[in-house]
């Protein structure tokens, strides 16, 4: 045994890489009070006022520090860096300066290229010589993709595609790394390779072999990585500070790998506090110096940057890593895995001032100890810096030890990965289902040609009808294209260190989305509903609607228009089941959009709820704008109608209140909210982004950006810095219905 | 009782969190015979108009939100002045009392009668207005009784219902030390859990727009936090 485990009850741990045992029979419930928190020390202020000062510079540059395009990332590709060397406790940079970025041209050299040319660099010649030699994941799908694929791609039926940089939504379990120290993670993982090298060999079992090849030499750089920081991580963490120190260099190690789209951080928060309450029982660390490595760390998990392209920045808008920590829920033994340091973790928004990262996620359960609900309740309250979202719906599926990658999917943590998708654009489905397979905007031929309504007013039955046509169309070539990425992305792009920090025997999921599902169920309601009249161009297209009369609108609790969205979703969904997946991945649909609803609105014309061409969806899963007028719960009730069986990957609700509607007094305002999330979690909802504020506020930000540096609000299952959304973000985000007094 | 009795509703708000004890589902009732010159609901005063719903209607309605309401939260009647519609409310808050759901009514007080007294069986919070500090006030401002209000007080204290005043402070109208220390003078024989004082706020100034009404107090500047915090001091 190793003596860094002394003091650990013993267990199957020991004898396999089994962290959830390990947290099972070592940790310590915590049902008290913030009481005990301290705030940030002289030491982290100054530092965080230095980095604060760099984040300023860094956006004075047009959001980019600095790029080293001489360098392709890795592991072990840059000198170990510092924001300030004698001051860091938790050190490792992805780069040799803070905020400096790295390119990775292995999801593909174009990306890069233009990345590069859009913040004013160039691609070093050195760089586009090594890549002339290899294909890169985006050359590799590109060279497979079909004539409907690359259709349904520029028209926008399809959208956000990773086939152009790293898919993320993988979260290695970074924890293995301080509990098992790396030498024995090789150890396994050799012993996993030997055991399918020596039997007869398929061509899955190669594939594998050649994987766990990879796995193994990026543990080994691992550990070189480490030590060119002056630590050896070969054995396991021996302290609170080491076992910061490792964990976070496991995860420093994907970051330098992978520009994924999420690089989800896990489930670590409640692991760490077995080694903080080891060190406080035996007087190793105080209190103090506890929430000092959280704070250092948190303050270096906000350093992580990708290089991206302003296009990818107007679908995943504010330069998101999606470090996603999930904190809290309960075990399967009804105990709370609330500790105390899931009261530190949250603390950094106060010690360190709001951000956007990491992407603080709690697991809710109607069980959780009070005092921790009402102090995440707070944190809501005084910073819009956290997403909620339901451990009671995700427990029994997953168990007491996942976490969420991105913003809202679930998954097994070292256990379970996911090929990550984008999403398809349903509205567009309708109005091309409409228009016999045309773009409703350039008339262009997508679908291959089949019926189309010829009539002059749409009839519900009819139109239904039409969809369930060109649904397997859409259907299948979302899986054919997801199966070319995740193919590909595989072979070019593999995630080494990431899966070398997984069970070698992993659950695949593969995770597709939809957008524009409150226009979609609007417009079919208009159609049942209301009476709606189609207007044609003189080629016979069909390019905008009237409305005559009322409709029942989503988002108002009334079924009428939230069962016409639950049956779409579900139609979809068993639609994508019946197309097989890569690698036998189980399908699940997610209802999110990040800040792409901007763009998908501006790629859909009129529809027939009376929107107008280009204007943006509503994000995720919400109600559209302005359009739920039955108050903020009638809203929620709809939402949670949504079922999450058949939408595993997540349904993302964002929800935006006025203080003063929320309760009269601070403690009214923290035990109100508390009430509201249990209210819609207890419909098996499964997922709510807060925001307290009001309209004017934001409104006073755009024309005073000074007043509010580190103004934090929480848009499509992430949070993001107000200022680093582009003018039609901000404006979208200002005209979202804000639940107000009557 | 009367049977099919029917209420007469303005609208509904899915989520009230500032108008009774946690989270609530609102029910704004149509008419009011009060003229408040900071009237903030004035597109309910109308006796005429609203829509007709049965009080199973409405608490099937209701129900739809208890998972909301916890341990404190519930259905709360405002208005409009709901005790102008006292049976409907009595038979909707007996229902609800059925259900277990807790009830709440936002009242400015009428004259207590038998029907009152049964709305009062099932309420188990008053949130009661004091506008002003004398008859002669009530009568020059709201039209309405003082008295009246104070006798409809008592009969809450009678019956047990947890009774909360609430008083809108208004700027050059009832924000001096003496008008509050005035209302809590009234007040003295009545059992009370707190007096909240709300400040005068000009959000409605839209309603009156829609409607075309003149907002009489258009011109008096909104209520401040340093001042409610300051009139707290007196209670």
């Amino acid at each position: 045994m190793f003596e860094q485990w002394n003091g650990f009850v013993t267990g199957k741990w020991q004898d396999e890489i089994n962290v959830r045992d390990f947290i099972q029979l070592n940790y310590t419930p915590y049902e008290g009070d913030e009481s005990f928190l301290c705030g940030p020390t002289e030491r982290t202020k100054a530092l965080n006022e230095k980095f604060e000062a760099r984040l300023a510079t860094e956006l004075s540059r047009g959001g980019v520090y600095s790029i080293d395009t001489e360098t392709v990332t890795g592991l072990t590709a840059f000198a170990p860096g510092y924001l300030d060397k004698d001051n860091e406790i938790i050190v490792g940079l992805q780069t040799d300066k803070a905020l400096r970025r790295a390119v990775n041209p292995f999801g593909g050299l174009n990306m890069t290229r233009k990345a590069c040319e859009a913040y004013g660099y160039h691609l070093s010649h050195k760089v586009e010589n090594e890549f002339q030699y290899r294909t890169t994941h985006n050359d590799g799908v590109f060279s497979v993709y079909s004539k409907d694929i690359r259709k349904a791609r520029h028209t926008g039926i399809i959208t956000g595609l990773p086939d152009a940089y790293g898919r993320g939504r993988i979260i290695g379990d970074y924890r293995r790394v301080a509990l098992y120290g790396v030498d024995r993670l090789i150890a396994e993982k050799m012993k996993d390779k030997n055991a399918i090298a020596d039997a007869d060999v398929s061509q899955d079992d190669i594939r594998n072999i050649e994987e766990l090849y990879w796995q193994l030499k990026s543990l080994n750089e691992l550990k070189e990585m480490a030590s060119s920081y002056g630590y050896d991580i070969s054995e396991p963490a021996k302290d609170s500070k080491e076992a910061v120190q490792w964990l976070y260099f496991g995860y420093l190690g994907a970051i330098k790998e992978q520009n994924g789209a999420a690089m989800s951080l896990g489930r670590t928060s409640t692991f760490l506090d077995i080694y903080f309450e080891r060190d406080l029982k035996n007087g190793v660390y105080t209190e103090s110096e506890i929430q000092e490595f959280i704070d250092d760390f948190v303050m270096k998990l906000r350093m992580a940057r990708h290089l991206r392209t302003p296009e990818y920045n107007d679908l995943f808008a504010g330069d998101p890593m999606w470090i996603t920590e999930s904190i809290g829920g309960m075990g399967e033994d009804g105990r709370t895995l609330v500790t105390k340091n899931s009261f530190r973790i949250l603390n950094t928004l106060y010690n360190l001032n709001p951000s956007a990262e990491p992407n603080l996620t709690v697991l809710w359960s109607q069980r959780l100890p009070k005092c921790f609900k009402r102090f995440a309740a707070k944190v809501s309250c005084d910073t819009d810096s956290i997403q909620y979202e339901n451990d009671d719906v995700m427990r029994p599926i997953y168990g007491d030890d996942y976490a969420i990658a991105c913003c809202v999917s679930a998954m097994r943590v070292g256990k379970d990965m996911q090929f990550f998708g984008a999403r398809a654009n349903l509205v567009k489905l309708l109005l091309m289902s409409l228009n016999g397979g045309r773009d409703e905007k350039s008339g262009e031929q997508v679908a291959p040609a089949g019926n189309r309504f010829d009539g002059e007013y749409l009839d519900y039955d009819t139109v239904l009808k039409l969809m369930d046509e060109y649904r397997p169309w859409l259907a299948k070539t979302y899986v054919k294209a997801m199966n070319m990425i995740h193919f590909m992305h595989d072979k070019y792009a593999y995630e080494k260190i990431q899966m070398a920090l997984h069970d070698t025997t992993v659950h695949r999921y593969m995770a597709f989305g939809i957008a524009g599902l409150s226009v979609l169920a609007d417009s079919l309601s208009a159609i049942k509903h209301a009476k709606v009249k189609v207007v044609r161009d003189e080629t016979g297209l069909i390019t905008d609607y009237e409305v005559e009369g009322e409709f029942p609108k989503y988002g108002n609790d009334d079924d009428r228009a939230d069962l016409i969205a639950k049956e779409q979703v579900e139609k979809f969904y068993n639609e994508l089941k019946k197309i097989p997946t890569y690698r036998d991945a189980e399908h699940t649909l997610s209802i999110l959009t990040i800040t792409s609803n901007v763009v998908y609105g501006k790629k859909t014309g009129n529809t027939p709820d009376g929107r107008r061409l280009g204007e943006p969806f509503a994000p995720g899963a919400n109600p559209m704008h302005g359009r739920d007028c039955c108050g903020a719960l009638a809203s929620l009730n709809s939402v949670a109608k949504l079922s999450y069986d058949v939408c595993k990957d997540g349904i993302s609700n964002t929800f935006c209140i006025v203080p003063s509607a929320l309760g009269n007094s601070d403690e009214d305002r923290y035990a109100n909210l508390c009430s509201i999330i249990d209210g819609y979690f207890g419909q098996k909802a499964q997922h709510i982004n807060v925001n307290v504020f009001h309209r004017e506020m934001l409104l006073d930000a755009v024309a005073h950006p000074e007043k509010y540096p580190n103004l934090t609000i929480r848009v499509s299952g992430y949070a993001v810095n107000f200022h680093k959304l582009s003018k039609a973000q901000q404006d979208e985000v200002i005209a979202r219905t804000f639940h107000n007094e009557m | 009782m009367q049977k099919n009795i029917k209420g007469f509703i303005h609208s509904f708000n899915s989520l009230g969190a500032v108008d009774g004890p946690g989270i609530r589902y609102i029910v704004f009732m149509q008419g009011c015979p009060y003229r408040c010159p900071y009237c903030h609901n004035p597109d309910t005063r109308a006796f005429s108009g609203g829509i007709p719903y049965s009080p199973i209607d409405v608490v099937e309605k209701a129900v739809k939100y208890r998972s909301y309401f916890g341990e404190t939260g519930g259905v709360t009647v405002s208005g409009g002045e709901p005790l102008c519609q006292g049976e409907f409310v009595a038979e909707l808050f007996k229902l609800l009392h059925n259900r277990g759901i807790n009830t709440c009514l936002d009242t400015a007080g009428v004259k207590p009668d038998n029907v009152i007294a049964r709305v009062l069986d099932h309420t188990d919070t008053v949130l009661c207005d004091i506008k002003f500090p004398t008859e002669e006030m009530y009568l020059k401002r709201v039209g309405g009784s003082l008295n009246s209000t104070l006798e409809f007080l008592r009969l809450c204290n009678e019956k047990g219902v947890k009774v909360i005043i609430r008083h809108v402070v208004v700027p050059g109208m009832t924000d001096s030390e003496e008008s509050i220390l005035a209302i809590k003078e009234l007040l003295r024989d009545i059992e009370y859990e707190r007096i909240e004082l709300l400040p005068f706020r000009k959000l409605c100034q839209q309603k009156y727009d829609k409607l075309g009404m003149e907002f009489p107090l258009k011109d008096t500047p909104e209520c401040t936090k340093a001042t409610i915090s300051n009139l707290n001091k007196l209670l």
